[in-house]
C-alpha cells in the first residue's frame, strides 16, 4: 500500500539529507527555506530538496509525519533535525557541522 | 488569519506558568511573531520537543492562525 506517510518515509531514509521546502534550492520561494538552503551550502552538504509548493499532499504529510506545524523541515538519516530556527541556532552552535560530520554527510 | 498579541501571550502563560515569555510583533501586523519562551518544562527535552511544546500550547493556531512565529526555547535551571 502506497501513502503520503510511507513515501515520505521512503525519502527521509534513502537520501542522507532532506529539506522540505517551499520552492527549490536554486530558486526558494520562502525567506525561512532560503536560510536553511544557504546554511546546507555554506556546510557543503549535498541535500534533496522537495518542494511543497507542488505537491499539496506532501505539503500536509510532512506536518503530520513530523508532528510539525511548519514548512522548511530538515531531516538528516531520516531523524526530523527541526525548521529554521533550530536549524540556524544549532548552525551558529557549531552543533549542525558536528552532527553531519558525525552522520558522515561531510 | 491574525492572532492578537495578548492572547498568544496568554496561551502561552496557561502552558508555561514559570515562564519568562517574551513576545515581539515582527512586522506590526499580529501575524509575524518573535518569542522566546524560557521555562524549566524544557527540562530533559530535545529543541524539537521544546518547540513541539510551545506549538503545541498554541492549539493547533501555528500554521493556520499564525503565520509566523519565530521561536527561541531555553531551558530555566532549577534553583
Amino acid at each position: 500500500m502506497h501513502s503520503i506517510h510511507d513515501q515520505i518515509h521512503a525519502d527521509v531514509t534513502t537520501h542522507s539529507v532532506v529539506l522540505y521546502m517551499k520552492g527549490t534550492s536554486q530558486v526558494p520561494q520562502c525567506g525561512f527555506s532560503a536560510v536553511i538552503v544557504q546554511i546546507l551550502n555554506t556546510l557543503n552538504a549535498p541535500f534533496k530538496d522537495v518542494n511543497v509548493l507542488a505537491d499539496a499532499d506532501i505539503r500536509q504529510g510532512i506536518k503530520d509525519y513530523s508532528n510539525w506545524p511548519t514548512i522548511p523541515q530538515l531531516y538528516v538519516k531520516g531523524e526530523f533535525i527541526g525548521g529554521c530556527d533550530i536549524v540556524r541556532e544549532m548552525y551558529q552552535a557549531g552543533e549542525l557541522k558536528k552532527l553531519l560530520v558525525e552522520k558522515g554527510v561531510v | 488569519m491574525p492572532m492578537p498579541r495578548l492572547e498568544v501571550e496568554s496561551m502561552l502563560r496557561d502552558a508555561f506558568p514559570d515562564a519568562d515569555i517574551h513576545l515581539e510583533d515582527l512586522a506590526g501586523d499580529n501575524d509575524h511573531y518573535k518569542v522566546t519562551v524560557v521555562s524549566s518544562a524544557f527540562l530533559g527535552k530535545t529543541r524539537v520537543q521544546q518547540h513541539q511544546m510551545v506549538y503545541q500550547a498554541l492549539l493547533g493556531k501555528m500554521g493556520s492562525d499564525l503565520h509566523a512565529l519565530a521561536l527561541k526555547t531555553e531551558i530555566r535551571p532549577q534553583n
